[in-house]
C-alpha cells in the first residue's frame, strides 16, 4: 500500500491513536499481533516452520546440503538465505519486486553474518573441505504489512525444528568418504538460544510501534529494524524506509523494541516447546 | 525396485487403480480474491486467485474476452534436490503456457471483456503429478473466486507397468523412465479431454485401457472436489443467514 491511497483524516486518526497509546486494533504500541506457529510440516526439508499472523503467512523451509566451506570462513559451515515473494498478494509493495525480495533476504543475511548468532562450527564435517551448508527458504504467501519481523520469527522456529543428519568420516587409503545416518536418532538439533528475531520499531507522531499494520507503516516517520535475542541483547540494527531520526529517538526506539522482544521470544520458546512435547498430527492449511 | 509388488500392491501400498489421499479446502488466504490448498498424497499445492480486475499491461487487453495469466511456482524446498529458483526456468514457462490454454477453454471468458484474471499456483510440495495437483487447486481456487466455469476441471496421471494400468503416479513411480507418464484432464460432466500429455514410448494397443483409467482417476477426484465445494458453499451460505 503506498502512503497516497490512505486519506488525511485516516492518518490523522492512527497518529492520534498512537498518541494515546491506543491503535485503531486496541493494542498498545508495544504490543505485537498474536500469531500462530507450526512446524515440521514440510516432510521433504530438514525443518519447517509456517507462521500466521492477521493476513500475513509466511512458510520457511530448511535443506541442509553438504558442500565446500566459503573461502573466508574455511572451518565453519554458512548459510543461503533466499526470500521468495512472486505471489501476486504482495502485489502492493512500492517498486521493482525483485529488489524488495533481494532487500529482505540482505536483511536476513546481516543478522545472522556472526559467529555469536549459531554455532556454525557445529556444521563442520572435515574442516576445509566438506561443511553442512543451511539453505534457508521463505515464502511469503500472503503479506499485510510487518513481513520482515514474521520472516525473521518464522526462520528461527524452523531452525529450532531443524534435524542435521549425522555422518560419520571413513579413512579408506587416503581417501575421506562420507556415510550419512539415516538413523533418527543420530540427529543433531540447532541451539536458537542466541538466535535473534527481528523487531521493527516505527515512529509514528511522538510514539513508537512495534508490529505495524500496512496503513500505519504509511504513517510511519521513520523505520529501525532491531534484531533482538532471547538475552535481550541487540544482534543488528538497520534503519530503513525514508525520514531520518534523531540519534536520541534511536535510543528510545531500542529500548521500545527491547520491551517489546521480551515477551515475544518467551512466547516463540513456550510455543515451540509445547508443539515438540504433544504428538498431534499436523493440521499444516487445513487448520482454521 | 519393482513399482508393483507381486501381491499386486504398489510402493506405497495403493492398488494400481487407487488415487492418493486427496484432501483439499477453500479459501486459506485471506487477502486472495479466491485460494485453495491441496494435497494429494505428498503432493502439496496453494492456488490464489486474483480478479477478475482492470488488465495492468494494456498489450494484453482483449475487446472481447477476459485475459488470463498464470504463474507457476515451485517452492526452492518443493523438490528433493534444491531448486535454485521457484520460478522462471523452462519447465515453469511451459506449465504456465499450457494453464493458460486450458483455464481459458473452461472459463466462460467472454463474461469479462477488457480485464484480466491473475492465476498464481506455488507448489510447497512436490511428490509427483505436479501438473495435476496444480490443475485441480487452480480449478478449486476459480470455484472460490466465484468465477463462472463451464465445468470443474479435475486432472489425474496415469501409467502403464507390466501391461497393468497405474493410476495418480508418485514421485518413485515416475522416476522410472521407460514408463509412460500421462497426464489428463477432463471436464467430468461431458468427459471431454481438455489435457492429454505424455511421455515415453507406449503400444497403440495400450492407449485405450490408460485413458480410461486415467478418466477413472479424473472422476474420482472429481467427486472429492465437488464434495468439498458444496460443504465450503454450505458453510459460507450458514454464516451469511446467522449474521
Amino acid at each position: 500500500m503506498s502512503s497516497s491511497t490512505l486519506s488525511e483524516g485516516r492518518k490523522q486518526f492512527i497518529v492520534d491513536g498512537v498518541t494515546q497509546d491506543c491503535r485503531a486494533d486496541g493494542r498498545r504500541c508495544i504490543d505485537f499481533r498474536r500469531f500462530q506457529i507450526e512446524t515440521g510440516i514440510v516432510s521433504n526439508t530438514n525443518g519447517s516452520a509456517r507462521l500466521r499472523q492477521y493476513g500475513t503467512d509466511v512458510l520457511v523451509g530448511i535443506k541442509a546440503e553438504i558442500g565446500q566451506p566459503k573461502q573466508e570462513r574455511s572451518n565453519t559451515g554458512h548459510l543461503e538465505f533466499y526470500v521468495d515473494c512472486s505471489s501476486y498478494n504482495t502485489t502492493e509493495i512500492d517498486g521493482h519486486i525483485g529488489d524488495f525480495t533481494t532487500q529482505l533476504t540482505k536483511s536476513l543475511e546481516r543478522i545472522y553474518d556472526s559467529e555469536n548468532v549459531l554455532d556454525l562450527k557445529s556444521l563442520t564435517i572435515i574442516a576445509g573441505e566438506q561443511v553442512w551448508v543451511l539453505y534457508i527458504d521463505a515464502v511469503v504467501l500472503e503479506c499485510c504489512g510487518n513481513l520482515l519481523d514474521c520472516i525473521s520469527i518464522a526462520v528461527k522456529a524452523a531452525l529450532y525444528n531443524t534435524r542435521i543428519p549425522g555422518v560419520s568420516v571413513n579413512d579408506e587409503e587416503g581417501v575421506l568418504e562420507l556415510e550419512i545416518s539415516d538413523d533418527p536418532n543420530d540427529e543433531k538439533k540447532l541451539s536458537i538460544d542466541k538466535v535473534p528475531v527481528i523487531v521493527s520499531c516505527n515512529k509514528i507522531g511522538h510514539r513508537y510501534v512495534v508490529d505495524a499494520t500496512q496503513e500505519e507503516e504509511c504513517c510511519s516517520s521513520g523505520r529501525l529494524l532491531i534484531a533482538v535475542n532471547d538475552r535481550n541483547n541487540i544482534c543488528s540494527l538497520q534503519k530503513s524506509g525514508t525520514g531520518s531520526l534523531d540519534p536520541s529517538t534511536i535510543f528510545e526506539m531500542i529500548e521500545t523494541a527491547r520491551q517489546a522482544a521480551v515477551p515475544l521470544n518467551q512466547e516463540l520458546l513456550q510455543t515451540l516447546k509445547r508443539e515438540e512435547r504433544s504428538n498431534n498430527d499436523k493440521c499444516g492449511f487445513f487448520a482454521n | 525396485m519393482e513399482i508393483i509388488s507381486p501381491e499386486g500392491l504398489r510402493i506405497d501400498g495403493r492398488r494400481p487403480e487407487e488415487i492418493r489421499r486427496f484432501n483439499c479446502r477453500l479459501g486459506v488466504l485471506s487477502r486472495a480474491d479466491g485460494s485453495a490448498y491441496l494435497e494429494q498424497g505428498n503432493t502439496k499445492a496453494l492456488a490464489s486467485i486474483n480478479g477478475p480486475h482492470q488488465a495492468g499491461d494494456k498489450a494484453k487487453i482483449k475487446h472481447d474476452r477476459v485475459h488470463i495469466n498464470f504463474q507457476y511456482s515451485m517452492a526452492t524446498f518443493s523438490t528433493n534436490e534444491r531448486r535454485n529458483r521457484p520460478k522462471g526456468d523452462k519447465r515453469s514457462i511451459d506449465i504456465s503456457q499450457l494453464m493458460r490454454e486450458i483455464f481459458q477453454s473452461a472459463i466462460l471468458t467472454d463474461l469479462y471483456p477488457k480485464s484480466q484474471i491473475d492465476i498464481h499456483v506455488q507448489i510447497l510440495q512436490a511428490d509427483g503429478g505436479n501438473y495435476s495437483a496444480c490443475i485441480n487447486a487452480a480449478t478449486l481456487a476459480l470455484m472460490d473466486a466465484g468465477v463462472p466455469m463451464k465445468d470443474f476441471i479435475c486432472s489425474c496421471t496415469a501409467s502403464l507397468v507390466d501391461s497393468k494400468t497405474i493410476i495418480d503416479v508418485n514421485n518413485s513411480e515416475e522416476l522410472h523412465f521407460s514408463n509412460p507418464l500421462l497426464t489428463l484432464a477432463i471436464l467430468p460432466t461431458s468427459e471431454e479431454i481438455i489435457l492429454c500429455q505424455m511421455k515415453s514410448r507406449l503400444h497403440a494397443d495400450h492407449l485405450e485401457d490408460i485413458l480410461k483409467a486415467g478418466i477413472k482417476g479424473c472422476k474420482d477426484i472429481y467427486e472429492i472436489m465437488h464434495r468439498e465445494v458444496l460443504n465450503h458453499v454450505r458453510e459460507a451460505a450458514a454464516v451469511m443467514n446467522a449474521t
